[in-house]
């Protein structure tokens, strides 16, 4: 963690915070430059390219508030599209060496806000809201003197952050760095990774085309790299051919980047109180706030009607339909207002 | 005495309440950057006055920058408790999802704790607005504000209380939540409303210290200036807070409601008591900002989680509605809606239903109403 300068521990002290109180430091720094803030962790973006048809790559510049990240790990990144704040959580492609700049290569959806506005709105200047870099996809602190990285399709961002930092670590030991995609076209990262190999003689890399004729994993293609410990991230379906292949689940680190995602679906479907690890079943009748009382919890509430606020707690998952407006959510994190929101699919809550 | 209406059948309530829920819908779904812009603009006024008037006090020596100073401060209060701090806290920017525009989180520059003003303004206020027993708002428990709360004799003093609240108004929110008349009516303990008391306390002892304390020790030899700059700033933001809050809902033609009557209340029915029970203020687009758009109180308690700054475009929808199911739409200007309310304060200082007072007399009570309201005493007021 970069530590705070000596007029950053100023403006961070708590006579600071009692006169600018109750709003705090960050909310009059934040007016002179968004980026400026001490606490919150924001980012200048430096750079937007494409490197494929189907992803793009942003180069930022953190600020101090920004803790960094270990390699392996995703960051939830918040940018706002038409005043909306929408966050995604992307794995930095950077070394964890790196404070002070961060890079992220982003698949393209084809009907995803957000991926569609980091690639053809963004600009160079606009600003970005980091939160604090999680997950256990992370290379041991002894690091191995034999390791494979492998990785598919956009999975390779968590993978080349370890590549990177292991580079910048002079790490001595033989490195084998695999990456699938569909076609070569789809190959992410293949100069750069190339002028790594070039400077690092202990480094060994594979690029497979796997429409193209290129072989997928298995014991014949690999040979006896599956003797070394692996960390792979992409694809179900190439997580589970890697585990396949390696037999031994204590040697194989994994990552798949496809966490708990529920489509909106027609009808009510399961909720899950993810805080409290109750449920309530497909078809339960009422308002989200009844059923999490039906299931024995006590949400606070006020004037079950959607007017006053009181209820409003975080949906991690899924999608939820409000029964005033028949509008219904997006799928991916938000806070709700559970008096007044019934499940569209399955939806998981934090309660 | 409320303004006469025809009594709307069952039918008729449930289509207003549709009309105005396809209003809420549209605006709804238009809201956007213009509307986080908006607000975003306003903090940064806000702000850049906090920061001027903090400034001038310290200069405070000379008379013109000391008036300068408390002029600024005072806006900055005021644009931060009512156009912000207000709006913000009662979830209209909830969905930019930005931290700073959290309802949940939002604190304000006053003395009442953020959370319990949402408890017992968006809540309880908003939810039961004009529900004599239920809505604290009607007097804060200390003022007598309607013919169908009881008369007692410490109700003598209303002016007295009604002066007093307005000078300390920022103390008297803060202890809202604290249910002072229930602690008196032994319904309630100090010890049940101990975290209450607890937040109360943590809030107003920095704010205090703010203010008084450490702005002032940070002058020097301007102390006195910039502590008497703070004082006065926090009395404007007081007394303009309370005159526009009390000219929500007690101005002349408004009207209040029994618990029986909102019992199993429908939407429409929801709507239509939110529509009577407030008044609105008249004047210019400076005045609508400083008053936290509650001089659009009827758009406001219609929609209170629509962004406030909408509420004029709204407004022009609404009077047509109004107008069109023959329902009174209570709109003034300041000097004759708070004319009115200090009437009502003075008037309701005498028992009885205050129809021989300085008002005209009244007719017969509330002809237009099919079912008579006899005073219905609620317990919790005749208790005390």
């Amino acid at each position: 963690m970069p530590s705070l300068t000596a007029p950053r521990r100023l403006l961070a002290s708590p006579v600071v915070d009692l006169l600018l109180g109750p709003h705090g430091i960050d909310r009059y720094l934040e007016l002179i430059d968004p980026s400026l803030t001490v606490r919150d962790a924001r980012a200048h973006v430096l750079a937007v390219h494409r490197q494929t048809d189907r992803s793009v790559t942003l180069r930022l510049a953190p600020n101090a508030a920004w803790r960094g990240h270990q390699a392996g790990q995703f960051v939830p990144v918040g940018v706002e599209i038409n005043g909306v704040r929408h966050t995604r959580t992307y794995s930095p492609a950077s070394s964890q060496h790196r404070a002070g700049e961060l890079e992220l290569t982003i698949t393209l959806h084809p009907d995803g806000l957000v991926s569609r506005h980091l690639q053809s709105v963004l600009v160079p200047g606009d600003v970005l809201y980091l939160g604090e870099a999680q997950g256990d996809f992370v290379l041991p602190q002894r690091r191995a003197t034999r390791l494979v990285l492998i990785s598919g399709g956009s999975g390779i961002t968590p993978v080349l952050s370890m590549l990177r930092s292991l580079c910048e670590e002079r790490h001595a030991g033989e490195i084998h760095f695999i990456h699938y995609a569909r076609t070569a076209a789809d190959w992410l990262y293949r100069r750069e990774v190339q002028e790594l190999a070039g400077r690092h003689a202990n480094l060994h890399v594979r690029y497979v085309a796997t429409r193209e004729g290129g072989e997928r994993v298995s014991q014949a293609s690999l040979g006896s790299l599956t003797d070394a410990p692996v960390a792979v991230c992409g694809p179900r379906p190439l997580i589970e051919a890697v585990h396949e292949v390696w037999g031994d689940p204590t040697r194989v680190l994994s990552e798949t980047f496809a966490p708990l995602v529920l489509a909106a679906g027609e009808g009510s479907g399961t909720v899950q109180f993810t805080r409290s690890g109750a449920s309530s079943p497909a078809g339960a009748d009422g308002s989200l706030l009844e059923q999490a009382e039906a299931a024995g919890l006590s949400p606070a509430f006020g004037c079950r009607m959607g007017i006053c606020h009181t209820c409003t707690c975080r949906k991690t998952a899924g999608a939820v339909r409000n029964v005033l407006t028949g509008e219904v959510s997006e799928t991916g994190e938000q806070d709700i207002q559970i008096c007044i929101s019934v499940p569209a699919g399955d939806v998981a809550l934090d309660l | 005495m409320p303004t006469p209406h025809p009594q709307l059948t069952d039918e008729q309530i449930e289509a207003l309440g549709r009309e105005l829920d396809a209003l809420r819908a549209r605006v709804a779904a238009d809201l956007g950057e213009r509307d986080v812009n908006y607000i975003r603009n306003m903090i940064r006024t806000q702000r850049g006055l906090e920061l001027a008037g903090r400034g001038l006090l310290f200069l405070g020596a000379i008379p013109p920058a000391w008036l300068a100073g408390v002029t600024a401060l005072s806006l900055s209060k005021i644009l931060d408790n009512m156009e912000i701090g207000h709006n913000v806290m009662h979830g209209q920017y909830d969905w930019t999802r930005d931290p700073a525009l959290d309802s949940h989180r939002f604190e304000w520059d006053t003395a009442c704790p953020g959370d319990q003003w949402r408890h017992s303004h968006n809540y309880m206020h908003h939810t039961h607005t004009n529900v004599l027993g239920k809505d604290r708002d009607i007097g804060y428990g200390i003022l007598r504000m309607s013919e169908d709360q009881p008369w007692r004799p410490r109700d003598l003093g209303n002016p007295v209380y009604a002066t007093l609240l307005a000078l300390l108004f920022q103390w008297g929110v803060a202890v809202h939540d604290l249910e002072v008349e229930r602690i008196q009516a032994g319904e309630v303990t100090f010890a049940d409303k101990r975290e209450i008391l607890q937040a109360i306390w943590e809030k107003g002892r920095r704010q205090v210290l703010k203010d008084y304390v450490v702005f002032p020790l940070l002058a020097g030899p301007a102390a006195p200036f910039v502590f008497t700059g703070n004082l006065t700033a926090n009395l404007v933001r007081n007394v303009w807070s309370f005159m526009i809050i009390f000219c929500g809902h007690f101005p002349e033609g408004t009207e209040e409601f029994s618990e029986e009557e909102v019992e199993n209340e429908t939407r429409g029915a929801w709507y239509l008591r939110q529509m009577l029970g407030s008044a609105n203020l008249t004047g210019g687009r400076v005045f609508h900002i400083l008053s936290g758009n509650l001089s659009h109180q009827i758009e406001h308690h219609l929609f209170p989680d629509i962004p406030a700054h909408r509420y004029a475009e709204i407004a022009v929808e609404v009077r047509e509605i109004c107008a069109r199911y023959g329902l009174p739409y209570n709109a003034g200007p300041l000097g004759k809606q708070f004319g009115s309310v200090v009437k009502k304060i003075a008037r309701l200082a005498l028992p009885g239903r205050g129809n021989g007072s300085d008002e005209q007399a009244a007719p017969a009570p509330e002809p237009t109403r099919p079912e008579p309201r006899a005073p219905k005493p609620t317990p919790e007021l005749v208790a005390a």
